[in-house]
C-alpha cells in the first residue's frame, strides 16, 4: 500500500523532468543522453523516503516556477565578475546562466601548456577525447540529479592536461546566475582530464549575480591518467534562495593523486556528492571539505571513496559550521572492494554547532571487503571551548571576537589544506565577513 | 588598589572562598600561600571573571569600581591580569595575531592610540628578549605544542606586552625548572612599578626567594587566616601549614 502511493506520488513529480528538450551535442552524446533521460523515470524525483535523501529534501523545487536559464537578459560587464576572479590574469572560464562568455574569460592560448574552453567548442571540433571521458565517469544510474543534468547540460568547461605537463597557473571556472526571473535552472557540466604524469590546478566557483532564486544542477568529473595530479577546488556562495546540487566525480589511475576541496557556504540548499574510484594501484585522495551554514541553509555532502583496488590511500577532512536553525548533512561512504588488500583509508568529519536550534546528521559508512586494511573513522560534534574564550577574553577581547576568532580556527584547518594562495586569501575574507555576521550568541557560557 | 571585602564564591553549588578579606596597594607585592584546595585559584578565577565561579556575597574593589560586576574583558581592559596556572592551548589562533589584538583592544579602551603592525612587532620583539623567549613560539598558535615552562614564560611575556595594573600569577612558578624560574622572575620584578601591583599565588616558598613580597597571606578554608611580612613565607616553608590550621579549628573558624 505504501509502495504504491509514493511510486503514485513520485510520477507526477517526475514528469515535468521527462519533457523537457534534450541538450545539444553530437550523436555519441545523444544516444547518452536519451538513455540517462530513460533513467530519470526509473529513478525518480528524490523524496526523503530515500536512504540518500533522507534528510535532503528537494521537494520544494517541484514547486518552483523552474525554467531553463534564459541567458543574455542582463548584460554583464567585467567589472561585476572581477570580485569573483581569483587570479587577474590567469585563466578563466566564464558562464553566465550556464552560457559560455568567451569575452568574459581568459583561455590560454594555442601554445599554451594545456587546452581549456567550452565543451560546445570541444564537441564542434576534435571531439575524440570529450568522446572518451564525457558522460561516462559520473554515474547515471541512481542519482537524479546527474542523469538530468545528463540529459539536459547546454554547455560547460573543457580542461585537458598533456602528459607530463604541468600547469603552474590554476584554471578557474566561474558560474554566474544572473536571472532576475525566479527558478532558473541551469545544468553545467565540467570534464577535466589530467593525462599522464600530467598536473594542473582548478578552481569551480558558483556564485549569484541576482537575489532571484535559482536550481544550480551541475556535474564534474575529473579523469586521472597514471601519476597525474589534480587539485579540485570548489567554492560555493550562491544567494540565500539558491537550490545548489553537484556532482564530483573523479576516476584515478595507477599513483595518480587528487586534492578535492569543497568550501559550501551559499544557497538555501546545497547538496554534493563528492567522490572518487581508485582504477589502479598506489592511487591517493584527500578530500577536504568545508561547510559553513546559517539561518535556515541546508549544507549536505555526500562523500564516496571506491577503493576498488589495493594499496591506496584516502584521507578525508569535513569540517562544518553550523549556526542559527541551519542543517548540516555529511555522509561518508568508503568502499574497499575485496581484492583492495593495503588499502589505507581515513575519515574525519569534525562539526562546530553554534546554535540550540542547529542541527548535524553525520553517518560514517564503511563497506570493507578486503581484512589487510587500515580504516579509521571519526565524527564529533561539539561548541566552542569554554575555556579558550576565557582565555581570550581575560586579555581584553570582547567576546564577540573571540568566538569569532575561535571559529575561525576552526576553519583554518581546512583552509590551509588548499595550495593556492589566491583562493585561501580569498576565502580570508568571505569567512571574515560571514563570520562578523554570524549569530554566535549561544556559543560558549562566558557572560 | 584591590579592595576584597568578604567575598564569598564557589563552583557547582560547592562553597570555596569564605568570606575572604584582602587590601592590596599600588607598587606592592602580594603573596598568597595555602595548602591545597584552600581556594588560591578560586580567587584568582573569581578576580579575573570566570563565568563558572558564582560569588555569593562580598566586594571586589579595583582602582575605585566594582570589579564583580565587569566582564572578564571589560576587568582586562581596566588593567587585571591573570597569568594562568594551566594555559589553554587555542589551535588556529595564531599568537601574534592574538596578542595583538588583545593589546589594541586594551589601547582603545584607555582612549590610547591602536599601534600598526610594524610598532607592535617592535614592542613585542622587545618583550621576548626580556623573557628570553624564543619569537619563533610567537609564529604558531596560542600555546600550542608548548613546553610547560614555555607556556608560563609566555604568560609572563603577555603580560609585559600588556602591562597591566593588577597581575595575578597563579601558581607560575609550578612546572618551571631553576633556570626558567629566574628568568620568569626576573620579568616580573623589572615590570614592578609604584603604579601597579603584584598578587603572586604559590605554593612554595621558593618562588617568593625571587619576587620578593611586600605581604605574605595564607589563605586556608576559604579566608585569609594569617598575614605578615616576607619572613612568614620562611616559617611556612620550614612549619608547614598545619600549626595554623589547628589554630585557625581552635578559635572557632570553618
Amino acid at each position: 500500500m505504501m509502495e504504491t502511493l509514493a511510486q503514485t506520488d513520485r510520477e507526477p513529480a517526475t514528469a515535468p523532468f521527462l519533457e523537457g528538450e534534450l541538450g545539444p551535442g553530437p550523436a555519441w552524446l545523444q544516444s547518452l543522453r536519451e538513455k540517462a533521460r530513460l533513467r530519470l523515470g526509473e529513478i525518480g524525483f528524490p523524496t526523503t523516503d530515500q536512504e540518500e535523501w533522507r534528510f535532503t529534501n528537494v521537494a520544494p523545487l517541484l514547486k518552483w516556477p523552474l525554467h531553463a536559464a534564459e541567458p543574455g537578459a542582463r548584460s554583464i560587464s567585467a567589472a561585476e565578475i572581477k570580485p569573483f576572479r581569483l587570479a587577474d590574469d590567469g585563466y578563466c572560464l566564464v558562464f553566465v546562466d550556464g552560457r559560455f562568455r568567451a569575452d568574459l574569460s581568459n583561455l590560454p592560448g594555442q601554445d599554451a601548456e594545456l587546452q581549456a574552453g567550452s565543451l560546445r567548442a570541444q564537441w564542434d571540433g576534435d571531439g575524440r577525447e570529450l568522446e572518451q571521458h564525457l558522460a561516462r565517469h559520473a554515474a547515471c544510474d541512481a542519482n537524479f540529479f546527474t542523469a538530468l543534468n545528463t540529459a539536459s547540460f547546454e554547455d560547460g568547461a573543457f580542461v585537458s592536461v598533456p602528459a607530463e605537463a604541468v600547469v603552474e597557473q590554476p584554471v578557474q571556472l566561474l558560474y554566474l546566475a544572473a536571472s532576475e526571473r525566479p527558478g532558473a535552472a541551469v545544468h553545467a557540466r565540467n570534464l577535466i582530464v589530467a593525462h599522464s604524469g600530467g598536473s594542473v590546478k582548478v578552481i569551480e566557483t558558483y556564485a549569484s549575480l541576482t537575489e532571484a532564486p535559482h536550481l544550480t544542477n551541475t556535474v564534474t568529473e575529473l579523469a586521472l591518467g597514471p601519476g597525474a595530479r589534480v587539485e579540485h577546488c570548489k567554492l560555493q556562495n550562491e544567494n540565500a534562495g539558491a537550490f545548489h546540487i553537484a556532482a564530483v566525480q573523479a576516476v584515478q589511475s595507477r599513483n595518480s593523486h587528487w586534492l578535492s576541496h569543497s568550501i559550501a557556504t551559499g544557497a538555501r540548499l546545497a547538496r554534493n556528492q563528492i567522490q572518487t574510484r581508485f582504477n589502479a594501484e598506489g592511487a591517493e585522495a584527500i578530500l577536504n571539505g568545508l561547510y559553513l551554514a546559517r539561518g535556515d541553509q541546508l549544507i549536505d555532502h555526500h562523500t564516496v571513496v571506491d577503493h576498488a583496488q589495493p594499496h591506496c590511500e584516502s584521507h578525508e577532512f569535513y569540517y562544518g559550521i553550523l549556526s542559527g536553525r541551519s542543517h548540516g548533512v555529511f555522509n561518508g561512504k568508503i568502499f574497499v572492494r575485496k581484492d583492495a588488500q593495503k588499502t589505507n583509508a581515513k575519515q574525519t568529519n569534525r562539526n562546530l554547532v553554534l546554535s540550540e536550534h542547529a542541527l548535524i546528521n553525520t553517518k560514517p559508512q564503511l563497506e570493507i571487503f578486503a581484512d589487510d586494511v587500515k580504516c579509521t573513522h571519526g565524527a564529533t560534534v561539539g561548541q566552542l571551548n569554554d575555556e579558550a574564550l576565557f582565555y581570550l577574553r581575560s586579555r581584553g577581547i570582547g567576546a564577540d571576537l573571540a568566538r569569532q576568532m575561535l571559529v575561525r580556527a576552526f576553519a583554518n584547518d581546512a583552509v590551509e589544506r588548499i595550495t593556492l594562495p589566491q583562493v585561501r586569501a580569498y576565502l580570508d575574507q568571505l569567512l571574515t565577513g560571514l563570520f562578523e555576521g554570524l549569530d554566535t550568541s549561544l556559543a560558549g557560557h562566558g557572560q | 588598589m584591590l579592595e576584597i571585602h568578604n567575598l564569598s564564591a564557589g563552583v557547582d553549588g560547592k562553597e570555596i572562598l569564605r568570606g575572604l578579606n584582602l587590601s592590596v596597594r599600588a607598587g606592592e607585592v602580594h603573596a598568597i600561600m595555602g595548602p591545597n584546595g584552600s581556594g588560591k585559584s578560586t580567587l584568582a578565577q573569581v578576580l579575573a571573571g570566570r563565568g563558572e565561579y558564582a560569588v555569593t556575597s562580598g566586594t571586589v574593589t579595583f582602582n575605585g569600581v566594582s570589579l564583580l560586576e565587569m566582564k572578564p574583558e571589560e576587568r582586562a581592559r581596566a588593567g587585571v591580569f591573570l597569568a594562568f596556572q594551566y594555559p589553554v592551548e587555542i589551535p588556529g589562533v595564531n599568537s601574534t595575531v592574538f596578542l595583538k589584538a588583545a593589546f589594541n583592544e586594551c589601547r582603545k579602551a584607555r582612549g590610547e592610540q591602536e599601534l600598526d603592525a610594524v610598532e607592535f612587532l617592535a614592542l613585542v620583539k622587545k618583550k621576548t628578549k626580556l623573557l628570553e623567549l624564543d619569537p619563533a613560539l610567537l609564529n604558531r598558535a596560542v600555546n600550542e605544542g608548548f613546553s610547560g615552562g614555555e607556556k608560563k614564560r609566555n604568560e609572563i611575556f603577555q603580560m609585559a606586552v600588556l602591562e597591566p595594573k593588577l597581575a595575578i600569577l597563579d601558581e607560575t612558578d609550578s612546572g618551571l625548572d631553576i633556570d626558567a624560574l629566574r628568568i620568569v622572575s626576573g620579568g616580573v620584578n623589572k615590570l614592578r612599578r609604584p603604579d601597579n601591583a603584584t598578587l603572586v599565588i604559590t605554593h612554595y616558598q621558593r618562588l617568593l626567594n625571587y619576587i620578593v613580597p611586600d605581604r605574605v597571606h595564607v589563605l586556608a578554608q576559604g579566608q585569609i587566616i594569617k598575614s605578615g611580612g616576607k619572613e612568614l613565607a620562611l616559617e611556612l616553608e620550614q612549619r608547614g601549614y598545619d600549626w595554623l590550621l589547628a589554630g585557625a579549628a581552635s578559635n572557632g573558624k570553618p
